[in-house]
């Protein structure tokens, strides 16, 4: 394995025909959590997306594992080893909770399917109990853990989650950030994370970057970025207001 | 009563053929969202592909029938699905991501296309068969009226019965068919997961064009004669029986098939034969003026 997992240099994408990502340099190196905060809409959501080739970057590079991916089908990108929780959970409505995550297997054929399913039960016991329900009538939360949950059936080497915080209850979203982080030490899972929750993000993350219309502004290690002035006066107003009240 | 009876065999019979064809249709519209239109040309390539098979094979009659069947139907689902494969290929593929419109016309255009080549390279007049099976049950006799279920339509009815099973298991507990609604219900995320999108779209048109065959193997069997147009009529009756059951649901196009079949049997049998069509269509009417979602169908709204 080499030293970065997944390099990004210099990506232009477009969404339609406005401009979402103005190259774009990052990396993400094994075993870590490096979190993308920024504004809604500064286009984080297309760069997890530009990663998988959904949009295709118009110029620059990425780099997974050593090997070349800019122009790799999205299907192959998966089956390679980055597997995406995505914007919005995207969970197949129509399907069982059990068939969702089966649909998460499939990017890799060889893994154990019985430990898989052991191990997302055992890190949110609550879709044991919803197996044979159908995807549509979760609750926002369920979504999200089955979203994950079906994101790590392939085993990846690489997690990218998309604002897994949205719209969710402030314990559940503790939940969530607790299991990451659990994935992150217990196993040693790489997540790349995208969210407006800049002050959960950055506490979380071994690293992070700043994005304003789809430039990276800022990068620094979790803590760094925490202390900064630009990003507490941007992103952590309450959050910080909430940390001094204490 | 016998007539009645004998009415119900005959819409039955010909309600499993609709359904056949139905499915095509109702899968292909669940993964890509778009009429099939060249589905009707698809199923009468498959008549012709039947008719070829039979006439190649013909001579070995008499104990070998049962034999001859099978390897008819093997060779016309197989070919027949090569055409449905090309057919996307040609039609749709280049065309994904472009509006919805240009594959519609792209469609129409391979159904004229298939029309005419069949025309062209078979001939235009009427094609026969010899009656392959004959015989049947009498079940019933009242005066000089003899209820008959003939041994095709029993073979017609149990065919497509177990082939709607076969291919109601593969949809529902086989991993291709997960792969297949996944498409259907976000394809992109379906890619993400590493499902390849092109190739389960492809494997949709091969298994809609191999249920196609199989109709049109029981068509020409059953009535003995096709000619290269007979996909006009049955496409756009087994459209409807889609749209009668809920485009996009699997059991709506079984149901509506059968409805389809029974409506026509009933109306030619009861009214009159030559407005049988007329039927068929005015109950499309009514369905999507009273239920325009059909009766299986999903209505457009839904909550997530």
């Amino acid at each position: 394995m080499s030293e970065v997992m997944l390099q990004l240099s210099g990506i232009d994408a477009f969404y339609g025909r406005i401009q979402a990502l103005r190259g774009v340099s990052l990396d993400v190196a094994p075993g870590e959590i490096v979190s993308l905060i920024g504004a809604n809409g500064a286009g984080k959501t297309t760069l997890l997306m530009t990663v998988c080739g959904e949009p295709r970057a118009a110029t620059g590079q990425i780099l997974f594992d050593g090997n070349d991916i800019t122009q790799t089908p999205t299907h192959e990108i998966a089956r390679a080893g980055i597997a995406h929780s995505p914007e919005g959970r995207r969970i197949f409505p129509r399907m069982t909770v059990q068939e969702n995550l089966l649909m998460g297997s499939v990017a890799n054929p060889g893994a154990n399917q019985a430990d898989a399913f052991e191990r997302v039960f055992n890190l949110f016991p609550r879709l044991k109990e919803r197996r044979s329900q159908r995807g549509g009538t979760l609750s926002g939360g369920e979504q999200q853990m089955l979203a994950i949950a079906r994101a790590l059936m392939s085993n990846p080497k690489l997690l990218l989650l998309d604002e897994p915080s949205l719209g969710l209850a402030p314990m559940i979203v503790s939940q969530i950030f607790q299991a990451i982080k659990r994935l992150n030490e217990q196993e040693g899972m790489t997540v790349f994370l995208v969210e407006q929750n800049a002050y959960h993000a950055l506490r979380l993350a071994h690293r992070g970057f700043v994005m304003v219309n789809g430039v990276i502004t800022l990068t620094g290690t979790g803590s760094e970025l925490l202390g900064n002035a630009e990003v507490q006066e941007a992103y952590l107003e309450g959050a910080v207001k909430k940390v001094a009240d204490a | 009563m016998e007539y009645f009876l004998q009415q119900l065999i005959n819409g039955v019979t010909l309600g499993a053929i609709y359904g056949l064809i139905a499915i095509g249709y109702t899968m292909v519209y669940g993964i890509i969202g778009m009429i099939n239109f060249a589905h009707g040309e698809i199923f009468m390539i498959g008549a012709f592909i039947s008719l070829i098979s039979f006439l190649i094979l013909g001579p070995s009659g008499g104990a070998m029938v049962p034999i001859a069947l099978l390897v008819v139907l093997l060779i016309a689902m197989s070919l027949t699905a090569v055409y449905g494969w090309a057919l996307e290929r040609i039609a749709y593929r280049p065309l994904r991501g472009s509006p919805r419109l240009a594959a519609l016309i792209s469609a129409i255009g391979m159904s004229i296309i298939l029309q005419n080549y069949v025309q062209l390279s078979q001939g235009a007049r009427v094609k026969t068969l010899q009656p392959v099976i004959e015989g049947g049950f009498q079940l019933m006799k009242a005066g000089n009226f003899t209820v008959v279920l003939s041994y095709m339509q029993i073979i017609i009815v149990v065919v497509t019965v177990s082939l709607m099973a076969v291919f109601w298991t593969v949809i529902t507990k086989t991993a291709l068919g997960r792969a297949q609604r996944a498409c259907e219900q976000d394809r992109t995320m379906a890619a993400l997961l590493g499902i390849d999108v092109d190739r389960t779209i492809s494997i949709t048109f091969i298994l809609g064009a191999a249920l196609a065959a199989v109709a049109g193997m029981m068509v020409t069997l059953y009535y003995g004669v096709i000619d290269f147009y007979v996909g006009f009529l049955a496409g756009i009756k087994a459209f409807t029986a889609d749209v009668l059951g809920g485009i996009g649901s699997i059991p709506g196009a079984m149901l509506g098939g059968l409805l389809i079949g029974l409506i026509e049997a009933f109306w030619s049998g009861y009214f009159s034969i030559e407005y049988k069509d007329v039927a068929a269509f005015s109950i499309l009417v009514l369905v999507l003026v009273f239920r325009p979602s059909g009766l299986l169908g999903r209505p457009e709204v839904e909550k997530v």
